[in-house]
């Protein structure tokens, strides 16, 4: 009898401690600075006001985000809600919300700018909600620029202004590189567009690289030549793997260095009293001023065994004063239409150049150009992005020149556009 | 009344175990005959082979008649053997450029060098270290720890402490800055990430093929050397009349597992250099995983192809090892 019941209750601990309970949402997220320990914190008041519901928080690399989530999504499996980027790419696993949660119309209200984003293409699904807008921008390293005596370029200022003006500061102050910009097809693809690129075919799959792509392409490749451009982060990898440069920022290495403005809180937290930095938004190309752009948004995955629990986590987080609170302590762009629109956000941070860099990112939302703003939504931006990056590099690596690199990333793209046609 | 001892305690339940198999095996034995009871006390070990290395393997073939983006196999569309053609469509094989899947060929050449010249540089150093570490040294068991430290190393804890000591800022360019000599971008220059990944390879899995070659040496009977001594004969023709034949069956066992283990090189050179710079270190392992798994657009059909040649060329590399092998051991019969 007392073996009996020691079995089972050891196949009892072995079932708890193995099947999901009733009131548990596990959520997958990745920290690109200071939001990790914010959404802690959220997290347990909203255990609080919550009791029947477990939130489980799972701390993971940006990299188990990119590439091990998608292989469990297609597997049928994954987090309850996850925190990602490739939004649209892999929105058929994104459960729908707008059954499930309190008002559909909040949702609709507050988010229904990037709802498409977020969704299967011809569908009016609620999938989440962005927990952060990005936008791609520049910065330049003050201190470097005041020691070299040249003035920093204003806001009209072009690439090739921005160029001439880091080679400058290089030069004279002897650090290795004038400027970098972040290994990834999305950062790149600002410039691309000031230049007047277009992606997007007649018929909505990618068009061959134009005339205006080349032409950038081919200055950014010039420019790592002489080395006004750093080419470090872009060889440091094989393919599309995304390699960010700040920390040749936050070192003092570079003038300008071209990223985005989640890089604010890092920047400000690493760099601390330094060296002065300003953000400076996207230099100017023939076509536009303009930055690309992005974030990352919280998700619900259509896997979940606990739909309702799941909305209830959703309802909570996307309320306005809970995404004004996660922006204010983050340095985040909101994405909550309520939010911006009243305004008074009120940064938490005492570093002021960090302010005025998120300043300067809210002002050039207004150059955003609509080229830019339909690219999140585009089903195969990544696979443009990724052609790119990929044949870039090894440009740069001296293993393609500049023309065959063209010819490889339109044959990449569209033998990626068969496969998944197949 | 006498106390059981502790073994009659222990043989006790595997005898009563025993003695109730005992006649339903000896009626099996009578049945099929004893080649039949060797199949019987495989079949548990087969079992799990089968499950978990001949099922995925053929899983694998299959996905590799495939195509598409999709994960489940009742999802992606027969395609025969498109996948295999399109690795093999090619104008010059040895001008990866040429070929559709450039990515693919480049990853070929650049394991092919990879293990031409690293088991190579393996036994070499493998052989000599072993051959320091059977002398009479002061501290030798210190220095035998010392070789075989980095192998219960994690791979991507190799990668970093290289990657920070070989990076820009890293500690080796601080030395060079230190001695006055300008730093170099060791890991962006192609030929010296080459030269990198393979002395990081040596570094980290040297110390276990020389245990190997280590416990081939102190197997060798001492006798032979005492005879060799009073014979008068050099050390070099120890060494290569007694030391190596007798070291060959140990020798034979490193290159086959050095061989394999440099084929699959994957974990520590993609945290050290991510495959770059450009393709330079790109290396099989490493173009399976980002084609059927971190490529945007995951092809898993085509993924699964190239695992098939590599594996295929794999088996092939230790027939033709092993086959060499045995025609070493009957020549040394006769």
């Amino acid at each position: 009898m007392k073996t009996r019941s020691l079995l089972t209750g050891l196949a009892l601990a072995f079932l708890t401690s193995t099947a999901a309970h009733a009131g548990d949402v596990r959520i997958m997220w990745y920290s690109d600075g200071v939001e990790g320990e914010v959404m802690k914190d959220l997290v347990g008041r909203f255990m609080k006001e919550n009791p029947g519901i477990n939130v489980i928080l799972d701390n993971v690399a940006y990299s188990v985000i990119k590439e091990q989530l998608p292989v469990q999504l297609e597997a049928g499996n994954g987090p309850d809600i996850a925190r990602v980027t490739a939004i649209k790419e892999l929105s058929k696993h994104w459960l729908d919300l707008r059954p499930l949660v309190k008002d559909a119309k909040y949702w609709d209200d507050n988010y229904g700018s990037q709802a498409d984003w977020m969704r299967p293409d011809g569908s009016n699904q609620i999938s989440g909600f962005m927990t952060q807008i990005t936008l791609t921008g520049g910065y330049a390293n003050k201190t470097l620029f005041d020691q070299a005596g040249v003035p920093i370029p204003g806001p009209k200022a072009t690439w090739e202004d921005w160029a001439a003006a880091s080679k400058k500061v290089q030069e004279s102050q002897q650090v290795p590189f004038a400027m970098a910009i972040d290994r990834s097809g999305h950062r790149i693809t600002a410039p691309l567009l000031s230049y007047g690129a277009n992606y997007i075919g007649s018929d909505g799959k990618p068009a061959p690289l134009d005339a205006a792509a080349k032409d950038y392409l081919t200055k950014f490749v010039g420019w790592a030549g002489d080395g006004t451009v750093s080419k470090d982060v872009w060889v440091s990898a094989a393919g599309s793997t995304y390699r960010a440069a700040a920390d040749d920022f936050i070192n003092g290495q570079l003038a300008f260095y071209y990223s985005g403005s989640w890089q604010v809180a890092n920047l400000a937290t690493k760099i601390g009293n330094n060296f002065d930095w300003v953000a400076v938004g996207s230099p100017c190309g023939p076509a536009a001023c303009t930055g690309m752009p992005g974030g990352a948004a919280l998700v619900a995955v259509k896997y979940t065994k606990n739909q309702k629990d799941v909305a209830t986590v959703m309802d909570w987080f996307a309320q306005e004063a809970v995404v004004k609170e996660f922006s204010e302590r983050t340095l985040f762009l909101p994405g909550n239409k309520a939010v911006v629109d009243k305004g008074g956000l009120n940064f938490k941070s005492d570093n002021e150049q960090a302010k005025a860099a998120l300043n300067v990112f809210v002002e050039s939302t207004k150059t955003t150009s609509e080229a830019a703003l339909k690219l999140p939504g585009w089903r195969w931006s990544d696979t443009v992005y990724a052609a790119i990056v990929t044949r870039i590099g090894q440009t740069l690596a001296g293993e393609l020149k500049i023309d065959d690199a063209f010819t490889r990333i339109d044959s990449d793209i569209a033998q990626k556009v068969k496969d998944a046609g197949k | 009344m006498t106390t059981p001892s502790l073994s009659s305690l222990l043989l006790g339940p595997i005898n009563a175990v025993m003695r109730i198999i005992d006649a339903p095996l000896r009626r099996l034995q009578k049945a099929t005959g004893i080649g039949g009871m060797a199949a019987f006390f495989l079949a548990p070990n087969m079992l799990i082979f089968g499950i978990f290395v001949l099922l995925p393997l053929v899983i694998n073939f299959v996905y590799s008649m495939t195509g598409g983006t999709a994960f489940f196999l009742s999802e992606r569309d027969f395609v025969g053997g498109d996948q295999y053609s399109r690795l093999f469509e090619c104008q010059n094989y040895l001008d990866p450029m040429s070929c559709q899947e450039d990515a693919f060929w480049t990853a070929v050449g650049n394991t092919f060098w990879f293990v031409v010249l690293q088991v190579s540089l393996m036994i070499l150093t493998a052989l000599i270290t072993a051959l320091i570490l059977n002398r009479e040294l002061a501290a030798r068991s210190f220095w035998r720890a010392v070789f075989f430290f980095p192998v219960l190393l994690s791979p991507v804890v190799v990668g970093l402490i290289w990657k920070w000591i070989l990076q820009r800022q890293g500690l080796l360019n601080f030395g060079l800055y230190q001695f006055g000599m300008d730093p170099y971008t060791w890991l962006t220059d192609r030929n010296w990430t080459f030269a990198a990944t393979i002395g990081v390879s040596l570094w980290a899995h040297m110390g276990f093929y020389a245990l190997i070659i280590l416990a081939g040496l102190q197997a060798i009977p001492k006798d032979l050397y005492e005879a060799a001594e009073m014979d008068g004969t050099k050390p070099a023709r120890v060494f290569w009349r007694i030391t190596l034949p007798l070291l060959a069956p140990n020798l034979l066992v490193v290159v086959v597992l050095a061989l394999i283990k440099s084929v699959q090189v994957f974990d520590e050179i993609y945290v050290l250099t991510g495959g770059g710079p450009g393709t330079s270190t790109l290396f099989l392992t490493q173009y399976i995983y980002e084609t059927g798994f971190a490529s945007v657009l995951r092809n898993p059909g085509l993924a699964a192809a190239a695992s098939i040649l590599m594996g295929t060329v794999l088996v092939v590399l230790t027939l033709i090892q092993l086959g060499i092998g045995k025609r070493g051991e009957n020549k040394g019969k006769r």
